[in-house]
């Protein structure tokens, strides 16, 4: 087994190469989309225009937020099955409390996140509970606790601004000024980077290497703004996606915490000889899982302009679907937030695409149960042949 | 002088880069225990896989004849089908399932294929009873002792008529009393022409037991002989009677002040309490020098080490000084911010892991001090993480391979440089060359060295003998817990040393 398969002569590490396929699927079934959805009055088709674009975002951003907890859930070796009940909890919480006021109620979504996060993390990671069935108890458990509390009613979203946290678009112009404090951002990064280098005695990075590195994301950065702009601005729900998966990039791909998960996650027993305090650690990954599980609650409840006692049931089969999509081993230690994310815009645009086509919704559980065990069997099928 | 039961002749077996066992003879009578002793790696082991069949025909050179006609064995189920039980260090019974069940486990009485459950526990209580065992066959075997589980191993062997019983340090886990009641029982077995081998590092019970003992060094028969006819402290020189290796370079070791110390470690053992791994264990480490335990497998080296790393899953006591000043360590964190770091055995498992590039193993104990407390800079790791692969002379086409992909001598080198990165100056170092081919072992032997001179106190455990007296400078020699010896370089010799570690005091030198 080699770890670095050679594509002509280019030489990728096997994450590396996951990456790529998947990448290259979501441009594919994109482009399936797209044809499929011609007709007298999209004679380009419909999938990518800006207006459904943006939709298919909007509906990606409540699965990315998980994805991405549930991503360093996953990489510790652990599995969080109760996303789904804190959805509905936090988002019934929410629009109770609404008589508050914006920020407090929003803060009490997080915060009941966050609690029932730390209260799993501690059972797992302290009382040795596998994750698995702290969290299928949770799962069952958090369902009742929002029965009891909203005796079973919906609840509207009244407050103007938290309901449009869910719906509305940040202006063009913010849209504009983000591109350019992103492409700055890019370029500081990259500079700072060749100057570190040299810090430590190590070759900077060729002019054209670094060119690359400036000049393809900045033109994704502004192609995308341009886009959004053409559908009225970028989506909020998206705002906050971007900003997640940004700072579950940074810290799983930069920080010491996100260097000992995967450590955990690799091997326990390594980990812990290293002086890693593993259980605080696997505590920490259920705490942030049950905190963006609150920021998820008030954007699924914005958007659906309700809390009812049955959201957000069966969101953690979609987020763990999305990580595993994105190339996240179950067994731990390995993964990145890039696929998990990936995987949850494959999962949306499947959804988004066949409703276009009107298939029928049994159609679309088959196709999307296909992806998922065909995306793990591909994986599985090129890791022996490699 | 009747055919014996089962001859081996010129048995070699040879793995990548190793030849275990070099044309090996060993013949076994009926109602005859047999006892095979040697060192660690002798290829005891080895022996036995090739006669269960573990190591199937082509594999091995040589003939297996049994009862006059030869037998190539295709795997476990035509050795067992020969009538040759093992029974292993490590117990193979399921522990969820009854007695009975595990001794009949995929043979058990059924009719149209549906288990006869009372005949099955008839059978079993037949068995033990045959066995003078007070077991009753319907306990889950997680209820007994270690000890009892080793007589229900037996038990199964004797289950599939097996007239070859091969027994692999039978006693390692077992209590004194239990010790008498599985001597009984092997008695037992003689007196009815049941065939035994005997496979221990502890010499007296080989004495005991043994009617014939064969020594086995560097995968060749030494010798055969009457247990009569010799006595211990001839066949330990027959086990380690070979010359110390050239390969161990004359350190010159400048000998400092003491840096570390422990007093009175105890360990007990976290699945049975009340038993002791380590009993009262005291050492100190000098700057400069190398200090070398040994002791056989399961005299608790290991465990001494992980206790006082804070790594032990069990309870333990012990009283540590760094510096002279007696300090509390908690977890491998606290000692390795008191400058001890621990390459630890068995580096799949506890060193590694796999997955992970050379660098991020490298820097995973050190990762605040080299990339910084929160935000890591995978730059700043690169270029310590560059010195210290070079330092080492890491073979690897950079520091970003994938550890998993490595020789075990790279491997190996690879945990030395963590630990190394933490900035230790005491460093244990456990089995730092097990598994890995006889270059490599040079090259990591300079590295001990080197270490040494440049002001570390090293304190090295391994089970090769000519390893621990090639490198250390005072040797403590461990036995089921105990400290049965110390020695200088001077003073120590092959046979003092094994002869302390196979439980005898220390001999007068």
């Amino acid at each position: 087994m080699s770890d670095t398969p050679t594509i002509g002569r280019l030489k990728l590490r096997t994450s590396a190469l996951r990456a790529y396929t998947m990448l290259l699927a979501l441009i594919v079934i994109w482009l399936f989309f797209q044809w499929a959805t011609i007709d007298q009055y999209h004679p380009y088709g419909l999938f990518l225009g800006a207006v459904n674009f943006s939709k298919l975002l909007q509906q990606t951003a409540v699965t990315g937020v998980l994805a991405v907890g549930m991503l360093m859930v996953i990489v510790s070796g652990n599995i969080d099955l109760s996303i789904g009940a804190i959805v509905g909890l936090a988002g019934g919480v929410a629009a109770m409390t609404q008589g508050w006021g914006l920020v407090p109620c929003l803060a009490a979504a997080i915060v009941i996140g966050l609690v029932i996060g730390a209260v799993q993390g501690s059972l797992v990671a302290y009382v040795n509970i596998p994750s698995f069935i702290v969290t299928l108890g949770g799962l069952q458990a958090w369902r009742g606790v929002i029965l009891k509390l909203t005796k079973g009613a919906t609840i509207p979203v009244e407050l103007p601004f938290f309901r449009s946290l869910g719906r509305d678009f940040i202006h063009p112009r913010i849209g504009i000024a983000l591109a350019a404090v992103a492409v700055v951002a890019i370029v500081w990064t990259n500079t700072r980077r060749n100057r570190a280098r040299r810090r430590h005695g190590l070759p900077a990075l060729s002019m054209a290497a670094t060119l690359t590195r400036i000049i393809i994301p900045s033109i994704v950065v502004i192609a995308f703004i341009v886009l959004m702009n053409q559908a009225g601005g970028v989506p909020i729900p998206v705002i906050f996606l971007l900003a997640v998966a940004l700072a579950g990039a940074f810290l799983t791909a930069n920080t010491t915490f996100g260097r000992y998960l995967y450590a955990i996650g690799g091997n326990p027993d390594a980990a812990r000889l290293s002086g890693i305090n593993i259980k605080r650690y696997i505590l920490a990954a259920f705490c942030l899982m049950g905190a963006l599980a609150g920021l998820a609650s008030i954007l699924h409840t914005a958007r659906v302009g309700a809390s009812s006692p049955d959201a957000g049931t069966l969101m953690e089969l979609d987020a763990i679907a999305s990580c595993v999509i994105g190339g996240t081993s179950l067994m731990g230690g390995r993964g990145t937030v890039f696929g998990a994310v990936l995987g949850a815009l494959i999962l949306a645009s499947l959804d988004n695409g066949m409703s276009l086509l009107n298939y029928e919704n049994w159609a679309q559980y088959v196709v999307k149960g296909g992806v998922l065990v065909a995306a793990v069997g591909f994986d599985m099928f090129g890791r022996r042949k490699g | 002088m009747t055919q014996p039961l089962l001859e081996m002749k010129g048995i070699t077996k040879s793995f990548p880069g190793v030849k275990a066992l070099d044309g090996v003879t060993f013949d076994l009578n009926e109602a005859e225990i047999h006892a095979l002793v040697g060192e660690n790696g002798a290829g005891k082991s080895t022996l036995m896989k090739v006669l269960a069949g573990v190591y199937p025909h082509p594999e091995y050179g040589g003939q297996i004849v049994l009862d006059g006609s030869e037998r190539r064995f295709a795997n476990v189920r035509d050795s067992e089908h020969a009538g040759i039980a093992i029974i292993f260090q490590e117990l193979s019974l399921v522990k969820e399932l009854t007695v009975a069940e595990n001794i009949f486990l995929g043979r058990e009485p059924r009719r149209f294929g549906i288990i006869n459950w009372e005949e099955l526990y008839s059978r079993a209580q037949k068995l033990l009873g045959e066995l003078r065992l007070q077991i009753d066959p319907r306990t889950p075997v997680v209820n007994l002792g270690i000890g009892q589980q080793q007589l229900v191993e037996i038990a199964k062997a004797l289950s599939q008529d097996a007239r070859i019983l091969v027994l692999d340090e039978p006693t390692a886990a077992l209590t004194d009393a239990e010790v008498e009641t599985l001597f009984g029982i092997l008695n037992d077995l003689r007196a009815r022409r049941v065939a035994m081998i005997y496979i221990s590092h502890k010499l007296d019970e080989v004495f005991r037991i043994g009617d014939r003992i064969t020594v086995l060094r560097d995968g060749k028969t030494i010798d055969t002989t009457a247990t009569r006819a010799t006595d211990e402290a001839r066949v330990i020189a027959k086990m380690v009677g070979r010359e110390v290796d050239q390969i161990f370079p004359e350190a010159k070791h400048d000998r400092g002040d003491v840096i570390f110390e422990a007093r009175n470690v105890t360990v007990e053992d976290p699945s049975v309490p009340g038993k002791l791994l380590v009993d009262r264990v005291s050492f100190s480490a000098h700057k400069g020098e190398v200090l070398g335990i040994a002791g056989l497998m399961g005299s608790g080296r290991s465990e001494l080490l992980m206790a006082i790393f804070g790594a032990h899953a069990g309870r333990k006591s012990a009283e540590i000084f760094v510096d002279g000043k007696q300090i509390q360590i908690n977890n491998p964190s606290d000692a390795i911010k008191q400058g001890i770091g621990f390459v630890t055995e068995d580096r799949k498992r506890y060193g590694l892991i796999l997955d992970q590039t050379i660098l991020k193993n490298m820097t995973l104990a050190c990762l605040r001090r080299v990339s910084g407390r929160f935000v890591t800079s995978e730059d700043a790791e690169a270029a310590a993480g560059e010195r210290a692969a070079n330092d080492l002379r890491i073979k690897a086409s950079s520091v970003f391979t994938v550890a998993g992909t490595l020789s075990g001598g790279n491997q190996q080198k690879v945990v030395l440089a963590k630990w190394l990165l933490t900035n230790p100056r005491v460093l244990f170092l456990d089995e730092p060359t097990r598994g890995i081919d006889v270059g490599a072992k040079q090259e990591i032997y300079a590295q001990i060295n080197r270490l040494a001179e440049t002001g570390f106190a090293i304190v090295l455990v391994s089970s090769e003998l000519p390893e621990v007296l090639g490198l250390s400078d005072r040797i403590i020699v461990l036995h089921e817990g105990r400290v049965t010896g110390e020695f200088t370089r001077k003073e120590a010799t092959p046979e003092a040393v094994m002869s302390c570690a196979t439980g005898h005091a220390r001999l007068a030198a």
